[in-house]
């Protein structure tokens, strides 16, 4: 029996790796060897090119241990993550409560395409559009003095609410996606069985919803998580001089000082802390497949 | 009763507030394409002028050619490719194939930050380099996994006894792939193919470490005008891209349903 079912997988294996292989060999070529080259190249004092002498080290981890500097922005860039996420949960979680147990029918097909619609859109362009509205004499100066009857001086751009309100408007829809498909699951006869037994809406809010729904939001948190502690390109755009963190500082050591084996190694630091993180929210991930 | 009715009032109330913060800003940002200050002043005054300023745009004209061709081109790879996995991974059953499919996440998981470093020190030391050939092959490796995930899902859907009815019937392997199943999972194939072309047509991270000042995508160069003070210019090139994007979404959610409802 057990060496039928060796010869059955043997031979589905040949079937299947024609198929398989293009696909596999590309992510290897394209992914996986990269990741492999960038942690080997970390040990490394300069790139093996243009026939540079090069030499093994620890430098670059030591340069990361030693220097404050690199310490400090790796934690400010996971606090800049928590705040992101614990405002992208406060905001999305309601809209998916609403979306899954309120809208009925075609409003709710309609508008949770509207919500999740904009995260197709350039992310780039996005955070361009709120430089449009923070910027002094921009858009939400204008129309509060325009209201107002007193002068105020809204000058947001450039400054750490603005990183954060343009990561929340990024990332948002993600918190909503995922909360509204675990939500929408949950069976209304327990919300109303808890209900007749005499619980109030925030007892059943808290014993029964939030619980059933907690896989969904560990992963819209995961998945808002990890990108926005490598994140570059809004602190700069939004952050201007006060934007400066772990993935700037990244991006620099590539495409500014040259330093690229500092680069790989400080990448590397940061994918460990990722897949970390991933390692600690994936039994409540699991529990919910 | 009434509390009920008040609580679901304020719910509807708050899902257009949402609505509110996720459009305004695009839409402020599109109007401003339109608006004739190049410093952004109000009050508003219609013209396209930016627009026209945008067409003599050498450098933008062909970063924008750039980046619709790559992403051409590797929305057809990834479909090829991403399908033949997914049939693969659905019809045949071997040792390691939970690994395999375990190994899409990497891809999906990893900060494009780091993935994108990777690609660029990895394609600077096998000689590679950097350029559109680069940045295309990146664009494939991200987009692929999603392929074959979107792909996969309609596959689930198949019933594998129409393919033991077709081959019943005396139909060869070639044809039972060509007319029983391939016109089945075409959904997911369309699908999968418009996601793999927004992940590469509004791809910035990766692209933005592997260009070249003479070889870049449209998203890359904007970064570099915003990074030089922003003009409506970039307003005008932003409202295209994002109207073609959510475009595109729209297809998409048209051949293949998100809200997990049947």
């Amino acid at each position: 029996m057990a060496a039928q079912v060796a010869a059955a997988s043997r031979s589905g294996l040949r079937s299947a790796l024609p198929l398989l292989a293009p696909a596999y060999l590309w992510l290897t070529v394209a992914i996986f060897l990269p990741l492999s080259a960038m942690v080997f190249f970390s040990f490394m004092t300069d790139l093996p090119l243009s026939g540079k002498p090069w030499a093994f080290t620890l430098e670059n981890y030591a340069a990361f241990f030693s220097q404050s500097l690199y310490l400090t922005l790796l934690l400010a860039s996971l606090r800049l993550g928590l705040e992101v996420t614990l405002w992208c949960i406060v905001i999305g979680y309601p809209a998916a409560y609403v979306l899954a147990k309120v809208l009925k029918g075609r409003s709710r097909e309609a508008i949770f395409l509207l919500v999740i619609l904009p995260f197709w859109s350039n992310g780039l362009v996005r955070i361009f559009s709120w430089a449009m509205v923070l910027r002094e004499g921009g858009i939400l100066d204008t129309a509060l003095n325009a209201v107002l009857p007193f002068k105020i001086n809204i000058d947001l751009m450039y400054s750490y609410p603005a990183v954060i309100i343009g990561l929340v408007h990024s990332y948002v829809p993600y918190m909503v996606l995922t909360c509204y498909l675990t939500l929408q699951a949950i069976d209304d006869s327990l919300i109303e069985a808890g209900r007749s037994l005499g619980a109030s809406r925030l007892q059943v809010l808290n014993r029964v919803i939030i619980p059933l729904s907690l896989p969904g939001l560990v992963a819209g948190a995961a998945l808002i998580f990890v990108p926005v502690v490598g994140s570059f390109m809004e602190p700069r755009i939004l952050g201007g001089r006060t934007g400066t963190f772990y993935g700037t500082v990244i991006e620099d050591q590539f495409v500014a000082v040259f330093n690229w084996p500092l680069g790989a190694a400080l990448s590397f630091i940061l994918l460990a802390v990722v897949l970390v993180i991933l390692a600690v929210a994936s039994p409540v991930l699991r529990r919910a497949t | 009763m009434a509390t009920t009715r008040v609580l679901e009032w304020l719910g509807r109330l708050y899902i257009w507030l949402l609505l509110a913060f996720l459009y305004v800003p695009i839409v402020i940002m599109a109007l401003m394409s339109f608006n004739v200050s190049p410093f952004y002043q109000l009050p508003f005054e219609w013209t396209t002028e930016w627009y026209v300023s945008l067409w003599q745009n050498a450098q933008l004209i062909s970063a924008t050619w750039n980046s619709v061709e790559i992403a051409v081109i590797s929305t057809i790879i990834c479909v090829v490719l991403g399908s033949a996995a997914s049939l693969a991974l659905y019809r045949y059953e071997f040792r390691g194939k939970k690994f395999l499919q375990a190994l899409l996440f990497p891809p999906i998981a990893i900060p494009w930050l780091i993935t994108g470093t990777a690609m660029l020190i990895f394609f600077f030391g096998v000689g590679i380099g950097r350029g559109l050939f680069a940045i295309l092959l990146g664009h494939v490796a991200l987009a692929l996994p999603y392929v074959i995930v979107v792909v996969s899902a309609r596959l689930q859907t198949f019933a594998p006894e129409l393919e033991e009815a077709a081959r019943s019937l005396g139909a060869n392997q070639w044809q039972v792939t060509n007319r029983v199943t391939l016109p089945w999972i075409m959904p997911g194939v369309i699908a999968g193919g418009l996601f793999a072309f927004a992940v590469s047509f509004d791809q910035f991270v990766v692209s933005y470490f592997l260009s070249t000042p003479g070889q870049t995508t449209l998203p890359v160069e904007i970064y570099a005008a915003i990074r030089k003070g922003f003009t409506p210019e970039i307003n005008a090139v932003s409202t295209i891209i994002i109207v073609v994007s959510m475009a595109l979404m729209l297809l998409t959610a048209r051949f293949f349903k998100f809200g997990g409802e049947k």
